[in-house]
């Protein structure tokens, strides 16, 4: 891949993520108004975008713009939150395996190949079920369900590096364990973790939204992408657009790392 | 091969092993009690007691968990406490509508994803590559239920050519196995893309220019049978995925498959029906893994040797 290209991509990204972080912290001044409350005039059925409301409102109600706007803030910090409880779970397991190798590889492996066979949907909504849904709840299931993937590829690098001239000759200089895999691995392992942050953000902000269009996700009233788009499903026929602005907000933050994320991979190849 | 095939049928019974202990430890952590739940909350303690002992609630854990296993291994996976049928069966009644989705899924995702990939694999680095790994981008971005909802609205409401939901006839298909494989075919066309690259600079392939065959034979006789190999691994784990059941496209267009059959599971906190989805989409995950493996040994001769066959 042409080196230009691959910049474009990372930029794009950059900007897109960086964009939707400005808007999910200024939400309180850029929302025109109260994500919550009903500031349209309604009689059940939800309002056709106009100068006031450019994107409608809801059934309720409720000013569309100001509930995409104010749901950037729970989309981006959950699936920020849940990627980082990813990449800590899998990448120390991940480490783990790759630095200390034969039995605690072979069992920790075998545990992520089992983990690797359930259905993580279906894990997510059995687990949320059974908590209770709310915020904390969805962070510690996604993070519990999605690391597998983290934990397979820092083990295959953590091998890779492990075996480099500057970790052998740590070794030799009569560093202990864990200040060659902390001091020493682990730095070399960095760049795939930034790939996996960026891919692994792509991943729980789709499974946070799914959740959501389940009924499953952050409880109402926040204002939530996911659950947004499901509670438009009634009014598909009379209102198609109120479940295509909020899928467009998904569509858009999960573009943004994804470009990230590729762009990250294709400078490492 | 057979110590192979034996060391990959134990690690498959191991994993499902496993499986059905996480599986049990959630449903024996979940809050309800079961008894009430087929009850009713109004039933009197003597009731109660009785449905304890005959569904073996009484015992202590893993007696319960090895009664749950011995009746697992002959195909008894309990009865729903909400549907009061066998569990077996629920699955095996919405296993018919899952399959022809996956199916056709699957068939859209390896056709649109294939052709993508080699034809950017092909035109690498120049403005055909890039306008279709970016439209791989875009598909790998799209959340399923959205663009479910999105052809729901396009391809139902206003073009009227397809059912708004159901599972009747092949019309009723062409929505949700378009919704469930562009974003796969994204997915395979970056893979297949990646690989061809790679393949296509070797040196065998080279000699197979050389020698002045034809793109086409090139192509299909000797780059694309090593560049597909991944892609194989993955698909095949997809597959196994798609049958198990996908709870958001079968929600957007109320299928009647076994996602949906999950899904009310959960709802209704129906613990053995819970239970028996997970165990079925597990069992189906380490088949795929296992036909995946074999099929692979059979395809690349290199890695016989150290399979240990």
């Amino acid at each position: 891949m042409t080196t230009e290209r691959i910049g474009s991509m990372k930029i794009i990204g950059a900007a897109m993520v960086a964009s939707l972080a400005i808007v999910a912290l200024l939400a309180p001044w850029l929302a025109p108004h109260d994500p919550t409350a009903a500031v349209a005039a309604t009689f059940g059925d939800p309002g056709r975008p106009s100068l006031a409301f450019p994107l409608g409102t809801d059934a309720l109600g409720r000013d569309v713009l100001s509930r995409i706007i104010w749901g950037a803030r729970i989309s981006l910090s959950v699936g920020v939150a849940a990627m980082s409880l990813t990449l800590a779970v899998g990448g120390l397991i991940g480490l783990a395996a790759g630095f200390f190798g034969g039995m605690v590889d072979f069992v920790l492996m075998r545990f992520t190949d089992m983990m690797l066979t359930l259905p993580a949907l279906l894990l997510a909504m059995a687990l949320i079920s059974v908590l209770r849904p709310g915020l904390l709840t969805i962070l510690l299931v996604i993070g519990l369900v999605s690391w597998t993937q983290v934990a397979r590829v820092v083990r295959a690098e953590t091998l890779s590096v492990s075996q480099r001239e500057f970790v052998v000759a740590a070794r030799a200089l009569g560093a202990g364990s864990a200040r060659v895999a902390m001091r020493h691995v682990l730095p070399g392992v960095m760049p795939v973790i930034v790939v996996m942050a960026a891919l692994g953000t792509s991943g729980t902000l789709l499974l946070d939204a799914g959740l959501s269009f389940l009924g499953l996700g952050v409880p109402p009233p926040t204002p939530s992408w996911g659950r947004m788009i499901e509670e438009a499903t009634a009014y598909l026929r009379t209102a198609p657009w109120l479940a295509t602005f909020p899928g467009l907000a998904i569509f858009y933050a999960v573009l943004g790392f994804n470009l990230l994320g590729y762009g990250f991979l294709a400078a490492r190849r | 091969m057979l110590s192979y095939l034996a060391k990959r049928l134990v690690f498959g019974a191991v994993v499902l092993l496993g499986t059905s202990l996480l599986t049990f430890l959630i449903a024996f952590v979940v809050p309800a009690d079961p008894a009430v739940a087929m009850a009713g909350a109004k039933a009197d303690p003597q009731t109660l007691a009785v449905i304890r002992r005959q569904l073996g609630l009484d015992l202590p854990v893993y007696r319960q968990y090895l009664n749950y296993l011995d009746r697992a291994l002959h195909g008894d996976l309990g009865r729903s406490y909400i549907r009061r049928q066998d569990v077996a069966r629920l699955i095996v009644r919405r296993f018919p509508a899952t399959v022809a989705l996956a199916v056709c899924a699957m068939t859209v995702a390896l056709v649109l994803g294939v052709a993508m990939g080699v034809a950017a694999a092909l035109r690498h680095d120049r403005a055909a590559d890039r306008m279709l790994l970016g439209a791989s981008l875009l598909l790998i971005s799209t959340p399923v239920f959205w663009l479910g909802t999105l052809l729901l609205i396009a391809g139902g409401l206003y073009l009227r050519s397809f059912p708004l939901g159901g599972f009747d006839g092949a019309r009723s298909l062409v929505l949700p196995a378009l919704t469930l494989g562009l974003g796969m075919a994204g997915y395979y066309a970056r893979l297949l893309q990646a690989n061809l690259v790679e393949v296509l600079a070797q040196d065998y392939v080279r000699a197979a220019w050389a020698k002045g065959l034809s793109g086409a034979r090139v192509l299909l006789r000797h780059a694309l049978p090593n560049a597909a190999l991944p892609l194989l691994t993955v698909a095949g784990l997809d597959l196994a995925g798609l049958l198990s059941g996908v709870v958001l496209t079968e929600t957007v267009f109320d299928w009647p498959g076994i996602g949906r059959l999950a899904y009310e599971a959960v709802f209704n906190l129906d613990i053995p029906l819970i239970m028996g989805t997970v165990l079925f989409s597990a069992l189906l995950v380490v088949v795929a893994n296992l036909a995946v493996d074999l099929v692979y040994v059979w395809l690349d001769p290199r890695i016989r040797p150290a399979a240990g066959v």
